[in-house]
């Protein structure tokens, strides 16, 4: 919302600086996002008096003229050709910046002739065009700043243009009297009446206004008066810079009127030529298809139920938010027909986005205009065309009633205190509240009809709240709870943290992927399904929420391949999408490592990474989040990895904590990773909890008994799994066994095909006496009979 | 026997290698050595004369023995020496490589905000991200025809065709926690809700998601004034400053009233933001006093209870404190930006040992 510091002179009678205003208005909330001061450039420039002018000697058209300043006499050298005895000019002296020319003035040798200063003219001051003569002034004394002389003399040269931001509760301010009530109310000047003479009707308009009765409680009122025999044509100099000032392009003085009210008292009228109008106007609802060329030039096609106007000859504008192209006024149009009407917010805000259409009008109508001011909205309007363009009115044409919005909350001053925090008396607040237009009848505030957002008492708080100015707010503390602060993470909270600090002591960069990616990597990793699809997606690359971390981490990996960083240990831990229920998401720690383990190296350890770097980083971080140690590893699970080279890590076959392995290859094509790579994902929601959190540790048992190694190798199947192997070892005996490692895997060779060869090291450790050779025998071969049994396999000899 | 005594020094001084100095060592002190020999003639000395070569001899043997041990010890340092001379190595070629990983700012940043705000008593809530539109609308006080919801630039999930509901939002705020919060717990309730969020747009200063955490205190006799010391506390301890002004500017959310922005006062003096000193004001956040039609819409009585919330972004106080420049970037993965802006791993923020290293 722009308006100009004469505008709202116009309304608010103040002295009150432009600074000390747009403090106000943005403590007000009334946001001041700029202000500009077109004064502020002509600060230097002062009024001279051209006392003797004569032909320069050596050019004929300059002239040497002597000009009484504020500093004494100075000679100046000018080329224009009004520049002559007895003139008031404007003087800009040596180490005057010239705005229009962008030239800092010297003194200067002009012909052989000293000079000292410039008189100028309204294109060098940058006030408009006009460089054919310097500036003639008809009034002003020697030494008077310029800029005093315009406040005056032209005021709309040297308005100041501020701008503030509207919050959407806040129609009231989108006309400048609206802002100058808030002004008043904070104690920054007094309201100005805006008191209008009624333009006696001197005919009878014979077009007529209905509106269906089903259109009502969209259109509850509609007025309109027609005016004839105006002259239509550009504005007054005033209206103009006064349009032009917030940005508008004047029209014709017609539509500028329109304009003007829309931004003075926040109410939107339109104007039909009403010669072009066929018979009588119809407010109505839209069946749908009508179609219909508004004054921007586009054809819209209007929905069944919006709200119309329409003429025999069919839709002649969008109720609200835009008039038609065919009965809009001209330079040419003589007899105009002025509505003033009120619509309903939400039938405007609806419509207005269906169509796609942000206009002035809609812009206010959607956020409330003030409905009780419908009727005086067009009396200033007629009085307005026929003070200027002249003409005779009709009688006042109308539909249906102004609606009623009475309405009265009560105010709680001690309320108002207990919410705020701040001291405000009682009288204080009704003082605001009154200032603001309510109506206080004993504790009960009624509301003003341009109020629209006051809806209940909390309104009424704030409404004091910000008169009373939150920047005096003093901070007062919370109480605090007693003791020391208990822990505030709940158990996966703090899951996700160790997670990430684990992963990234680890090696692995965090990173935080957006949580839409593209359909193709959706789909390779179980997602892309319609229900997790964006209906409005900003790209393409960002359509679907994403089904798990690996797609974007995989798709971070790409990026920086392509940017030349070929190895790499990325992770992330966030939601992941099942479908697009709020309830179908969970938490996901997933890391890839891609490439090698490092950068080559004189120690000769670079290589590159394989499953079993993946799954023990998967491991470690699942201790560190306190994942059970025994688990079981399962095979089948998702198509993205490697069918051979992965794992569930699991505590029964439907209870998976995590999956680690090798990217399918096919993925990684797809993806355009250069391996090799592998990773892992863990569930920390599906890690179970210690049933009772026990602080204490249990008693560590350190036996001084030698504990005893035995190594075993078994010749098995290849497709046997170490995992079976070594727990049928650890079976063998349960009390003496500590450990089962498995330290050798041979395939092939001597063994001959479908063969592999798994050594084991078992670590016995007594408790009550010292193994004798025959009790490690004994262990032995239970150890033997075990695996054999399990497995299939032989001891080796 | 002063003789006999420097003659084996010398011969030991002079020796070059374990093996002579084991000759000498039975040459004197074997059972056929000289000093041993001498030793047996005590048994035929007189009681006096014994009692002064006895002391004598044993202090020769004692000496002998002593100049043995060290020249063996020197002679073997010499071969360590002489040995170690042959294995120098090229110290300044580099270590193994030790991968060193990196926490996200985002993560970090949160960690800080929760530290601070748990010391003040505030729980941490999460909530989903898909939301229905009551929780992130209605319930918040903003009806389907209100100008925010176009404003929020929302994401909407697809509707099968035959599925009349009205399309699920990606959240445009963490706010829907506050609601799901309270419904569950009621009041009185101190939480924070630290999480991603969604709006439809892009630049550089927009991402389509970003990170916000919402603040919510409700009890009998909370004010406005607490919340403005709860966030002058808040940011002084985040941007680790001693002093900070904060100016409340009135505003409007359809879910607080009255409502405020709240700038900090700061300078941008050679480019670089220094928080609580100069004459610039930055905006950084909202915050007001809960709406009743939200407690009620929550389930919570607004004639007993009442209280504040709050909104900042927590990427956007990132930037701020630690001078990163795009938005944008938070969300790349570029390994030299995860490596330049990332964190320590064990850099855990604690009020105890400071939010920043």
């Amino acid at each position: 919302m722009k308006f100009t510091l004469s505008w709202l002179k116009a309304h608010l009678d103040t002295t009150a600086s432009v600074d000390e205003i747009t403090d106000a208005l943005t403590d007000l909330g009334l946001e001041v996002e700029g202000v500009e001061n077109p004064s502020e450039k002509l600060k230097a420039f002062t009024l001279g008096y051209v006392k003797h002018a004569e032909k320069h000697p050596d050019a004929d058209k300059l002239k040497v003229c002597k000009v009484d300043t504020d500093e004494g006499e100075l000679q100046i050298i000018c080329g224009a050709p009004n520049a002559r005895e007895g003139i008031t000019v404007v003087v800009a002296k040596p180490g005057v910046y010239v705005p229009g020319i962008d030239t800092t003035i010297g003194i200067g040798k002009i012909r052989g002739i000293d000079s000292y200063g410039m008189m100028a003219s309204e294109h060098e001051l940058g006030l408009s065009d006009e460089h054919d003569g310097i500036i003639e002034l008809s009034s002003g004394n020697v030494g008077m700043h310029f800029i005093d002389w315009l406040a005056k003399n032209d005021p709309a040269k040297v308005d100041t243009m501020i701008e503030i931001a509207i919050t959407p509760n806040r129609p009231d301010a989108l006309g400048v009297r609206g802002i100058a009530r808030d002004l008043a109310a904070r104690g920054l000047g007094k309201m100005k009446p805006r008191d209008v003479e009624h333009v006696e009707a001197t005919f009878k308009s014979d077009i007529s206004v209905s509106i269906d009765t089903d259109t009502l409680d969209g259109a509850p009122v509609f007025m309109g008066r027609m005016i004839r025999d105006v002259k239509n044509g550009p504005s007054p100099a005033w209206l103009q810079d006064l349009l032009r000032a917030i940005g508008l392009r004047p029209i014709s003085f017609l539509v500028d009127v329109t304009n003007f009210f829309t931004y003075d008292q926040n109410r939107p009228l339109h104007v039909f030529d009403a010669d072009k109008v066929a018979g009588n106007l119809r407010v109505h609802r839209a069946v749908g298809g009508e179609t219909l060329t508004a004054l921007d030039d586009k054809t819209y096609t209007l929905q069944a139920g919006q709200m119309i106007i329409s003429d025999d000859n069919g839709v002649q504008s969008i109720a609200g938010i835009m008039g038609g192209l065919a009965t809009g006024c001209t330079a040419d149009t003589t007899n105009v027909f002025v509505e003033s009407a009120y619509w309903d917010p939400v039938q405007i805000a609806y419509a207005g986005r269906a169509l796609k259409i942000n206009s002035d009008a809609r812009y206010r109508f959607e956020r409330g205009v003030d409905p009780s001011f419908t009727p005086d909205g067009l009396e200033h309007a007629v009085r307005m065309i026929v003070d200027n363009v002249g003409g005779e009115a009709s009688q006042v044409i109308s539909a249906g009633k102004v609606p009623n919005v009475a309405r009265a909350y009560k105010l709680n001053a001690k309320r108002v205190i207990s919410l705020v925090g701040m001291d405000i008396p009682e009288s204080t607040q009704r003082q605001t509240l009154t200032a603001l237009g309510f109506r206080l009848e004993g504790d009960m505030a009624h509301v003003p009809s341009w109020r629209p957002d006051v809806q209940g008492e909390a309104d009424l708080v704030e409404e004091v709240a910000r008169i009373a100015s939150l920047t005096k707010l003093v901070g007062v503390p919370l109480p605090r709870i007693a003791g020391v602060p208990k822990p505030i993470l709940t158990p996966l909270q703090s899951r996700q943290q160790m997670a990430k600090r684990t992963a990234a002591a680890l090696g692995y960069n965090e990173c935080v992927t957006y949580s839409f990616i593209d359909a193709d990597a959706a789909t390779l990793f179980g997602g892309g399904s319609d229900a997790t699809m964006l209906q409005n997606p900003i790209s393409s690359d960002m359509s679907h929420m994403r089904p798990g971390l690996l797609p974007g981490l995989l798709r971070a990996a790409a990026r920086n391949q392509a940017r030349g960083i070929n190895d790499m240990a990325l992770f992330e831990v966030g939601h992941a999408f099942q479908g697009g229920e709020p309830n179908e998401q969970n938490v996901q720690v997933a890391g890839i490592l891609i490439g090698r383990t490092g950068p080559k190296d004189v120690h000769g350890t670079s290589r590159g990474v394989d499953v079993y770097d993946a799954k023990a980083d998967a491991e470690a971080v699942l201790a560190a989040i306190g994942a059970p140690a025994k688990v079981q590893i399962l095979r089948s699970s998702d198509t993205w990895w490697h069918p051979g080279r992965h794992g569930k890590i699991c505590l029964g076959p439907k209870k998976v904590m995590g999956v680690f392995g090798e990217l399918h290859p096919k993925v990684l094509r797809e993806m355009d990773i250069k391996g090799p790579a592998v990773g892992f994902v863990l569930y920390p929601e599906d890690i179970p909890l210690p049933k009772n959190k026990v602080i204490a540790r249990p008693a560590l048992t350190a036996t001084d008994l030698q504990a005893v190694e035995r190594d075993f190798a078994f010749e098995v199947d290849a497709n046997v799994e170490a995992l079976t192997l070594v727990n049928a070892a650890a079976g063998a005996d349960k009390t003496l066994i500590t450990d089962v490692r498995v330290f050798d895997e041979f395939i092939g060779g001597s063994l001959g095909e479908g063969k592999k060869s798994l050594a084991i090291t078992v670590r016995l450790q007594p408790t009550q006496t010292t193994l004798k050779d025959k009790d490690i025998e004994a262990v032995g071969a239970k150890i033997v009979e075990k695996v054999t049994n399990a497995t299939g396999g032989v001891l080796r000899g | 026997m002063d003789d006999l005594k420097s003659k084996y020094l010398d011969l030991i001084a002079n020796s070059g290698d374990e093996s002579s100095l084991e000759n000498l060592r039975v040459q004197a002190l074997g059972k056929k050595g000289e000093i041993s020999l001498q030793m047996r003639e005590l048994g035929k000395m007189t009681p006096e004369e014994r009692q002064t070569a006895g002391p004598a001899l044993n202090a020769l043997k004692d000496e002998i023995n002593s100049a043995l041990i060290a020249k063996k010890s020197a002679l073997s340092d010499a071969a360590l020496d002489e040995r170690l001379r042959g294995e120098w190595l090229d110290v300044t070629l580099p270590a193994r490589d030790r991968p060193m990983g990196t926490i996200h700012p985002i993560t970090q940043v949160t960690e800080e905000v929760t530290a601070i705000f748990a010391d003040m008593g505030f729980s941490v809530a999460e909530g989903p991200q898909i939301e229905s539109d009551w929780y992130n609308f209605d319930a918040l006080n903003i009806p389907g025809h209100h100008p925010a919801r176009a404003e929020m630039d929302t994401f909407y999930t697809h509707r099968a065709a035959g599925d009349d509901r009205p399309p699920h939002v990606l959240r445009t705020h963490t706010s829907p926690v506050q609601i799901r919060s309270l419904e569950a717990n009621g009041a009185p309730i101190r939480i924070i809700c630290p999480g991603r969020v969604y709006r439809a747009d892009y630049d550089q200063t927009h991402t389509p998601m970003f990170h916000q955490v919402e603040g919510l205190a409700i009890d009998k006799d909370i004010s406005m004034a607490n919340l403005k010391w709860v966030l002058e506390e808040f940011v002084k301890a985040f941007f680790e400053v001693d002093d900070v002004e904060l100016r409340f500017r009135a505003s409007h959310f359809p879910f607080t009233e009255p409502s405020a922005e709240v700038d900090i006062r700061c300078s941008w003096e050679g480019g670089t933001l220094k928080v609580g000193e100069g004459d610039d004001w930055l905006e950084i956040l909202g915050s007001g006093m809960v709406h009743p039609k939200v407690l009620q819409a929550a389930g919570v009585d607004p004639s007993v209870y009442q209280g504040f919330a709050f909104g900042v972004g927590i990427d956007r106080i990132a930037m701020l404190k630690y001078g990163i420049p795009d938005l944008r970037a938070f969300f790349d993965s570029d390994l030299r930006w995860l490596r330049h802006y990332g964190f320590r791993s064990l850099d855990v923020p604690t009020l105890h040992g400071g939010l920043s290293k």
